[in-house]
C-alpha cells in the first residue's frame, strides 16, 4: 500500500540482513561444534598461559623487563619513561588485570596477523582476490565493534574467548591492507631483477618482496595491536577478565575514580605497545639501510 | 656463425583485444578504435655472438618492452624469440627460469639492487638464485666486483654508493652470473654525463676481454654510436633501420633517422677511414728523384709519399728535396732522401675529432696507416674541413 509518509512501501523490499546473519550463526552453532570447541580450547590455553606467564614474576620484576625492552629498542630515554610509567601502573590495584589485558591483546594480534599477512600477500599477488577482499575488510572494520560480541557470545558463551575472537575480526583489516600496500609498493624493477636472474615466484616473495615491504608490514602490525587494545576493553563487556571488566564495572556503578584509574593503565599500555612496535618496524634491515646517507 | 639471440616478427600489444590488433597490424591495417597500445610491432633482428647490439629510440618507442620480451619478462603477443636456437616463447615457466639463469642476465636503469644487502651479496644474487654453493658464489662475486673496479667496497650497502658505483654493482651482478648474453636496459641513462662516459669506456674495455653478447637499450644517440657494433633505430614500436653507426649516419633510411642523427657529434662517430681519400702521389722506395718529381707534377702536389713494394709507408719527400737531388744527381733512389720530413700517420679507426691536432701540425696530408703498416689513404686538410662542416649526410658522401 502506498501512503504519503512512506510512498515507496511495497516497492522496495526489506532485505532480511539480520535473518541472514542469524541463520549463519545458528547454522555454525549446530554444525561447527567441534571447530568451535577446538578454537575455544586453543584461545583459552593461549591467553591464560600467556597471562600466567606475565604474572609469574612479581610486578616490579616485570616493570624492569618492560623498561629493559624499551631501553634496548629505543634508548635510555624511552627505557626510563617505561620504568616510571609502568612502575606507577604496578602501584595501582589492577596489575593482574593489566597483564591479562596485555595477554589478550598479544594473543588476538598474533592470531589476527597469522590470518592477515597471508591474505595480504594473496591480495597483492592477485588483483581479483584484492577486489573481493576490499569490501569485506571495509565491512569488518566499520561494523560497530559491539556487534561482533553478539555472535561471539552466542557461539562461545561468555568469557575471554568471544572477546579475543571478536577482537581478531575487528583488528585484522589494517594488517591485510598494509601488507598488500607494502608488497605493491616494492620497486617493480627490483622484482624484475629477481625474475630476470631466474628466481622462482616463491623466492622473489620471500627474499625480495617481503623484506622490502617489511617496514610497511610492521606499520600494519602496529595498527593491529592498537586496534586490538581498543577492542579488548570492549570485550570486557562479555566477561573477559582484565582492565575492560574493571571499566565496565565502573560504568555500571558510576565509579569515576576506579574508571579513570583503569583507563590510565590502558593508556600506558597503549603508548608502550605503540612505541615498541614502531621501533620494531624501524629496526628492519631495509629501514636501517634507508637511513644510511650516501657519503660518496 | 648462428645468431646468439634473435627476434622473429615480434609483436607486443597491450589491451583486451590484443589478438585482433596483431592480426590487423600484420595486414598493415590501422588499429585505431581498438583501444589497444601497440608497443612493439613486427620487430625482427639477429644479434651475433660477441656483438654489442644497440636498440635506440625515444621514450615510448617500445624499446623497453622489446628488451623485456628478449628474456621472457613479457610474453610477446605474437612472434618468436630465440636464444641459442631455443624458442623462448615456447618454454614452460620453470624452463624459462633455467634458461635465464644459464644464458641471459640483465642490467637495469635504476640499478634494481637489494637495499638491505651488502654490495657483495648483491653481486652474488644471481648465483644465489642458481644455488651455487656459498664459498664459490662469494668468490665469483668478488671477482666480478674486481672487474668493475669495486674492490674494497664489498661490505658497503647500496645506499652508501654513488650512482655510478651502484650501476657497477648491477654490472658485476650480471657478470658474476656468467651468462653469455647481457641485456642492458638504459643502463647508464640515470647517471650524470661524465660518469656515463666513464661507464661506457669501462663497458667497452670489459667487452674487449669478455666478449659477451650485449643488447643495449638507450635513448641517447651518442651513446648508441659509441657502444654499438650495430644499431637498431626504433620508432613507434617498429625498427626503422639497422646498421653500423656510420651506415646510419651517412646513409639514413628515412627522414626520421636523418633528423635524429642531425645533431649527433659527427666528429666522434666518423673515423679517419670514413673521410680519407685514396693516396695520390705515391712513389716506391726504388724510384729515383726524377720519377718522384714527375709523380708530384702529375698529381699537382708539392710532396710525395714513399712506400715499399708491399705498400708499407716509409716516409715522404718534398718537391724541393727531390729537385735538388735530381740536379745534383748524387742519389739513385728516393729512399736515401728520407728523414728530413716527418710524416704524421693516424689509424683508420681514429675519430675525426682527434684528427684536427695532428692535421694542424704538418703541411702534408695526414697518412692513414692500418695495423699492417700499409698506407690506406690520405686526409688533406681541406677534406677534413669538409667532413667537419657538412650538416647533411647526403652532401658528405657526394
Amino acid at each position: 500500500m502506498i501512503t504519503a509518509d512512506r510512498p515507496l512501501d511495497g516497492l522496495i523490499p526489506e532485505v532480511p540482513i539480520g535473518d541472514v546473519f542469524e541463520a549463519i550463526v545458528t547454522w555454525s552453532k549446530n554444525n561447527l561444534g567441534p571447530l568451535v570447541d577446538t578454537t575455544k580450547t586453543i584461545v583459552e590455553a593461549l591467553t591464560s598461559g600467556l597471562s600466567d606467564l606475565l604474572l609469574l614474576a612479581p610486578p616490579i620484576a616485570m616493570v624492569v623487563v618492560f623498561a629493559g625492552l624499551g631501553l634496548w629498542l629505543r634508548g635510555w630515554k624511552f627505557g626510563l619513561g617505561v620504568l616510571i610509567a609502568m612502575g606507577l601502573v604496578s602501584g595501582l590495584p589492577y596489575w593482574e588485570q593489566t597483564m591479562q589485558t596485555l595477554a589478550q591483546v598479544l594473543v588476538a594480534s598474533a592470531l589476527a596477523l597469522l590470518i592477515a599477512v597471508p591474505i595480504g600477500v594473496l591480495a597483492a599477488e592477485n588483483r581479483r582476490f584484492s577486489v573481493v577482499v576490499r569490501p569485506v575488510l571495509d565491512f569488518m572494520q566499520t561494523m560497530p565493534a559491539f556487534v561482533y560480541l553478539i555472535p561471539a557470545v552466542s557461539l562461545y558463551s561468555i568469557g575471554v574467548v568471544p572477546g579475543v575472537l571478536a577482537t581478531v575480526v575487528f583488528c585484522m583489516p589494517p594488517g591485510v591492507r598494509l601488507t598488500e600496500l607494502g608488497l605493491r609498493q616494492v620497486d617493480k624493477e627490483v622484482v624484475e631483477a629477481g625474475e630476470s636472474f631466474g628466481a622462482s615466484p616463491a623466492a622473489i616473495l620471500g627474499r625480495i618482496k617481503l623484506p622490502l615491504a617489511m617496514p610497511t608490514i610492521m606499520a600494519g602490525v602496529n595498527q593491529v595491536i592498537m586496534l586490538a587494545l581498543s577492542m579488548v576493553v570492549i570485550a570486557g563487556m562479555v566477561g573477559a577478565e582484565g582492565l575492560g571488566s574493571v571499566i565496565k564495572e565502573s560504568v555500571d556503578r558510576l565509579l569515576i575514580g576506579k574508571g579513570f584509574t583503569a583507563g590510565a593503565a590502558v593508556v600506558v599500555l597503549a603508548i608502550f605497545l605503540d612505541r615498541v612496535t614502531d621501533a620494531l618496524g624501524s629496526r628492519t634491515k631495509v629501514a636501517k639501510a634507508k637511513r644510511l646517507t650516501s657519503h660518496v | 656463425m648462428p645468431a646468439a639471440l634473435s627476434a622473429h616478427n615480434l609483436y607486443k600489444v597491450f589491451g583486451r583485444r590484443a589478438k585482433q590488433a596483431v592480426a590487423r597490424l600484420t595486414e598493415g591495417r590501422d588499429v585505431g578504435g581498438l583501444d589497444v597500445t601497440a608497443a612493439v610491432a613486427d620487430v625482427s633482428f639477429h644479434v651475433e655472438p660477441g656483438e654489442i647490439f644497440v636498440v635506440m629510440g625515444l621514450s615510448g618507442s617500445g624499446k623497453s618492452t622489446l628488451i623485456r620480451m628478449l628474456n621472457g619478462l613479457l610474453a610477446p603477443s605474437s612472434g618468436r624469440v630465440e636464444v641459442d636456437g631455443t624458442d623462448l616463447t615456447a618454454l614452460r615457466p620453470a624452463e624459462l627460469r633455467t634458461l635465464r639463469r644459464e644464458k641471459i642476465s640483465m642490467v637495469f636503469q635504476h640499478f634494481a639492487l637489494l637495499p638491505h644487502r651488502t654490495v657483495l651479496d648483491n653481486a652474488a644474487y644471481a648465483l644465489e638464485v642458481a644455488r651455487v654453493p656459498t664459498a664459490e658464489r662469494l668468490e665469483r662475486a668478488r671477482h666480478a666486483l674486481d672487474l668493475v673496479g669495486l674492490t674494497g667496497r664489498e661490505d658497503a650497502l647500496p645506499q652508501q654508493l654513488s650512482g655510478g658505483m651502484k650501476q657497477r654493482v648491477g654490472l658485476a651482478r650480471a657478470l658474476a652470473a656468467g651468462t653469455d648474453i647481457m641485456l642492458m636496459d638504459e643502463a647508464f641513462s640515470a647517471l650524470d654525463p661524465l660518469i656515463r662516459r666513464e661507464m661506457q669506456d669501462q663497458l667497452l674495455e670489459l667487452q674487449e676481454s669478455l666478449g659477451k653478447t650485449i643488447v643495449f637499450i638507450t635513448h641517447d644517440l651518442n651513446e648508441a654510436m659509441r657502444l654499438g657494433d650495430r644499431i637498431a633505430v626504433m620508432r613507434d614500436g617498429r625498427i626503422v633501420q639497422i646498421g653500423t653507426a656510420e651506415e646510419i649516419l651517412t646513409d639514413p633510411s628515412s627522414d626520421y633517422v636523418a633528423q635524429f642523427v642531425a645533431d649527433v657529434d659527427r666528429t666522434r662517430v666518423l673515423t679517419a677511414a670514413s673521410v680519407m681519400e685514396p693516396p695520390r702521389s705515391v712513389v716506391t722506395t726504388t724510384s729515383g728523384p726524377r720519377a718522384a718529381l714527375l709523380e708530384m707534377q702529375a698529381s699537382h702536389t708539392t710532396a710525395a709519399y714513399v712506400v715499399c713494394r708491399d705498400k708499407n709507408l716509409k716516409g715522404a719527400i718534398t718537391d724541393e728535396t727531390a729537385a735538388r737531388a735530381a740536379r745534383a744527381g748524387d742519389v739513385a733512389t728516393v729512399e736515401e732522401l728520407l728523414g728530413d720530413l716527418d710524416v704524421v700517420t693516424v689509424h683508420p679507426d681514429t675519430p675525426v675529432a682527434e684528427l684536427i691536432a695532428p692535421c694542424a701540425s704538418t703541411p702534408l696530408p695526414l697518412a692513414v696507416v692500418g695495423d699492417d703498416g700499409r698506407l690506406a689513404g690520405v686526409i688533406p686538410r681541406v677534406t677534413l674541413l669538409t667532413a667537419l662542416g657538412t650538416p647533411e649526410p647526403e652532401e658528405a658522401t657526394a
